[in-house]
């Protein structure tokens, strides 16, 4: 009997050998494809004149002229300020919420992640609403209080500051979460240990726990800042009016009539080699993280008592929330029933105008609607399972050369989306992939973006299944595709799950890629919204980004349910 | 190339042509009648509603695109518009990058800047339809003597300000006014490579004023959006003051339902656009496009033009709705779509370099 089994073991080695190596070929290759077939047409385009002729003068221009010049400035101080601010916020809020006693704790971190998931164009539309200097309802309302005269207001969000405002707003979630997480993952022991040796409160926050949590914070102002750099929507809205450009929208207009595919290239490098130079320094700082957890067993981090601070802290927290979610929100549910946007909503003069228009005329509307779904969920499915393969194959180490696998799947996170939309764009509207005009270049963009965070999640999933269950099952004479069946993904599915719902939200906000690659068939939710605001039809906006805003938070909802489902990267 | 044939590469094409087939041409265009008026008849009905749909390229304000779709629909049941709504520009690159790609799916055109039609009519893209009305109700320069396209709307692009944020004596007479410095921070202006209204504004005033006046402009620090179907909702709303340019319609349907605005016909001439729309001959759905632009310059679309829309009909039997300014009576500029078909781009350059978007 013995013997047998032992006989029979390497049959199934020998059949697994045969299957994963082109397995492997297999997706490296599409892999290949779907990152360096676009990459390597921006960078071959980039040094090309109209005629397709070898030149660096697109180089030049860029570097020489004012009209990329003073974007490349404007864009590196939004995102230098909008990091910094960013830093400022979460980091205190991040401490207070997983290191103190803080309470509604989990209220702010609810709102934390519902600002994470409201799509930033949107909440620069409802921050227009609130805060454009003459009609914006917070300035109506200081200057009805206060009687000062028409012309003077509060805010203007039409301006550096007001764009930095409004990008800090849906992305300091990204620093919160690194820093929220780095501080629960910190063992108290350490801070203790500091207390016991005689450092008083401060002594200790200064020395042991700022040091622990410094690289998460640093890694989380580059995420920002990377962020800030490389987002289309909120500046396209708010920057444009004020009479200036950022890179991301200087890139947008070049395909605008006529198109210079070649400029807009050339101004699409400079973001992306930015992009991974910051991703290969948050990687080194993030990677100096291990020296503070290493061995034995932690317990639960100490909860620092704030006696009387308790309550500002935690109402000053909330009050910090208004910002990216009760005031946007707001603006908009205010606007759906409103005759006119920024006209406070009576019960006089309330309307179901807006509703109407939406749900009844709004011939482009039902198709956005229908190609958002069927692309989210493409997607979700698609990426969730090319991710899964990968990060069982990387987690495993099942095939040789999984490391390539595990690279290839996380590059994708540095190339910003109006990037990838501009490579795409170049990449399929030629033979032999004539893609542009069909649902399928838009697949392969929203795949592309949501891979690397749909593999990280995975394989922190599949890390946590110890491989020793998958080798009893095996050892009991399973083979490989049964313990996974039976074993592995069962144990895997709440995350699975987690995975495609996060997916499908990410595309339901993706902006930047879809403006440089839709057409008038293929048009989306988020491209929709961007054409209204064009033709200033705010109303349409609310009904239209209200309805995303539902689906979003069923879907998180949902996903909350799940145990165990820790944060989510997502990307704009 | 994945770009689309620019309008300066067409009309080198078409002087070329020109040059060498001078003669000829004559004589073709003289031996090639223009096509018979067409009617409404029972077969393309029939073969419409086998279709049973039409996608909608236009310039034209959302809501009334919309209403125009429905009302439609209602028309003809069984056919469905879907209304694909952008500025003429933008319109214009879609199609441009779309024809590039082989992709057909706009039915039907309706843009706000005339030179459009000229690229595509040389690219060979339009189907030559002439609606039986058009023919018999419209004078002979709204419409291509080819059939090619039809003179749909005429849009004038005035001043206009809120009446609660400036008194009726203290509102700007002309284009001159602009400069004043006590409007400084008080403008809002729609963007020319985005509008095909804001493209013909922009031509007209530069040829008239000269691009001096736009450099003094910029300097009034101007609110800059896309639309010319925004600049009235700007003021509309009281974000700015008066708008430098815009669909005039929209303030006047404001006016008309209550809001604080009011439009001035500036002494300078108030510019002017005429917006034709055209059957693609690529249709893919060629027997509804045919019906829909047989409908839309029919009298009674042409009349929702007038009532609902505010906009002026080249159609003869449209009856005026009082509140609105006569066209005749209104000191216009004058259009000249072949200086934006040779120029157009130079302008929209030199645009964005005096505004800097």
């Amino acid at each position: 009997m013995t013997t047998a089994a032992l006989s029979a073991a390497p049959a199934p080695r020998k059949f697994g050998v045969d299957v994963s190596k082109p397995v492997l070929y297999a997706f490296a290759a599409a892999l290949c494809v779907l990152i360096v077939l676009p990459l390597s047409w921006l960078v071959l385009y980039s040094f090309t004149d109209a005629q397709g002729a070898l030149t660096f003068s697109n180089f030049y221009r860029l570097f020489t002229e004012s009209t990329f010049l003073e974007p490349l400035i404007t864009t590196f101080i939004i995102a230098t300020s909008s990091a910094t601010i960013c830093c400022a916020v979460a980091a205190p809020m991040g401490w207070l919420v997983a290191r103190t006693d803080l309470p509604f704790s989990s209220v702010v971190r609810a709102l934390v992640t519902a600002s994470f998931v409201t799509p930033p164009f949107l909440g620069a539309i409802a921050w227009e609403i609130l805060a454009a200097p003459n009609s914006g309802l917070l300035n109506k309302t200081y200057r009805a209080i206060t009687g000062a005269g028409q012309d003077s207001h509060l805010f203007n969000i039409y301006s550096i500051e007001g764009i930095v405002f409004v990008i800090s707003c849906y992305t300091f979630p990204y620093v919160f979460v690194l820093v929220a997480n780095s501080l629960d993952r910190t063992p108290g022991e350490l801070e203790d240990a500091s207390s016991i040796l005689g450092g008083g409160r401060w002594y200790t926050a200064r020395r042991v726990t700022i040091p622990l949590v410094l690289p998460a914070l640093l890694a989380g102002a580059l995420v920002a800042f990377l962020q800030a750099m490389t987002l289309f929507g909120s500046p396209a809205i708010l920057a444009l009016p004020a009479g200036f450009h950022t890179m991301t929208t200087k890139i947008w207009s070049l395909f605008q009539f006529p198109p210079k595919p070649e400029l807009a290239a050339a101004a699409s490098l400079p973001l992306l080699i930015l992009t991974v130079f910051l991703l290969r320094a948050e990687h080194m700082i993030l990677g100096r993280r291990g020296f503070s957890v290493v061995g034995g067993k932690y317990g639960a981090p100490r909860l620092i008592p704030l006696h009387r601070w308790r309550w500002p802290a935690s109402i000053l927290c909330l009050m910090v929330l208004m910002l990216p979610v009760f005031l946007p929100y707001a603006a908009l549910l205010n606007a759906t029933f409103s005759p006119v946007a920024t006209t406070f909503v009576t019960f006089k003069n309330a309307t179901m105008h807006n509703v109407h228009f939406v749900l009844f005329e709004l011939s482009a509307a039902s198709l956005a609607l229908k190609n958002t779904v069927i692309l989210g969920t493409a997607t979700a499915t698609i990426g969730t399972a090319i991710a899964l393969v990968i990060a069982y194959v990387a987690a495993r180490q099942a095939v040789p050369g999984h490391r390539l696998l595990g690279f290839l799947a996380t590059a994708p996170i540095a190339i910003p989306g109006i990037v990838l939309g501009v490579g795409l764009f170049l990449s399929y509207t030629r033979p032999p992939f004539v893609l542009y005009g069909t649902l399928w270049i838009l697949l392969i963009a929203f795949v592309t973006i949501a891979l690397p965070s749909a593999y990280q999640q995975l394989r922190a999933a599949i890390r946590s299944i110890h491989p020793e269950l998958e080798d009893a099952s095996r050892i009991l004479g399973a083979t490989r595709l049964r313990s996974l069946w039976q074993i592995t993904a069962p144990l895997l599915r709440t995350g699975v799950i987690a995975t495609w719902c996060f997916v499908f939200v990410g595309v339901m906000r993706e902006l930047s890629a879809a403006i440089i690659l839709f057409t008038s068939e293929t048009k989306v939710i988020s491209v929709l919204i961007y054409d209204l605001n064009e033709s200033g039809d705010l109303g349409a906006i609310s009904v239209i980004g209200i309805g995303m805003l539902i689906i979003t938070f069923a879907v998180v909802i949902a996903v909350n349910r799940i145990p165990g489902f820790g944060n989510v990267r997502f990307r704009t | 190339m994945v770009a689309p044939i620019s309008k300066r590469a067409v009309l080198k094409g078409a002087a070329a042509l020109g040059i060498s087939s001078f003669g000829l041409g004559a004589l073709a265009a003289r031996a090639v009648a223009a096509p018979a008026a067409e009617a409404v008849t029972p077969a393309l009905i029939e073969a419409a509603k086998k279709e049973g749909k039409l996608t909608f390229y236009t310039a034209m304000d959302l809501q009334f695109a919309e209403r125009l779709g429905k009302t439609f629909e209602v028309t003809y049941p069984g056919i469905a518009v879907r209304v694909e709504r952008s500025g003429a520009e933008r319109v214009f690159t879609r199609i441009g990058q779309e024809y590039a790609s082989n992709i057909r799916t706009v039915d039907v055109v309706n843009t706000a800047d005339q030179a459009h039609c000229i690229v595509w009519k040389s690219n060979g893209w339009l189907a030559p339809y002439l609606p039986e009305e058009v023919v018999k109700h419209y004078d002979k320069r709204f419409y291509d003597p080819d059939g090619l396209h039809v003179t749909t709307r005429i849009l004038i692009s005035p001043i206009a300000y809120n009446t609660d944020l400036v008194k009726k004596e203290d509102a700007p007479k002309s284009f001159k006014d602009l400069l004043d410095p006590k409007w400084k921070g008080k403008l809002v202006k729609a963007h020319p490579a985005y509008s095909g209204t804001i493209m013909n504004s922009t031509f007209q005033m530069q040829r008239d004023l000269g691009w001096d006046y736009f450099v003094k402009l910029a300097a009034q620090n101007v609110m800059q959006v896309q639309s010319a179907t925004d600049t009235p909702k700007r003021i509309s709303l009281g974000e700015r003051a008066v708008m430098v340019d815009g669909a005039g319609y929209l303030v006047i349907r404001d006016k008309e339902a209550g809001r604080p605005v009011d439009v001035v016909y500036p002494e300078e001439g108030t510019p002017l656009a005429t917006s034709p729309s055209a059957v693609f001959k690529g249709a893919p759905n060629p027997n509804a496009a045919r019906l829909f632009q047989n409908w839309m310059h029919s009298r009674e679309a042409q009349q929702l033009l007038v009532d609902f829309a505010r906009q002026y009909s080249p159609h003869r039997e449209t009856i005026e709705k009082p509140g609105i300014r006569n066209l005749a009576d209104i000191k216009l500029m004058k259009e000249d779509p072949e200086g934006i078909l040779t120029q157009g781009d130079a302008v929209k350059q030199r645009y964005a370099e005096i505004f800097k978007v």
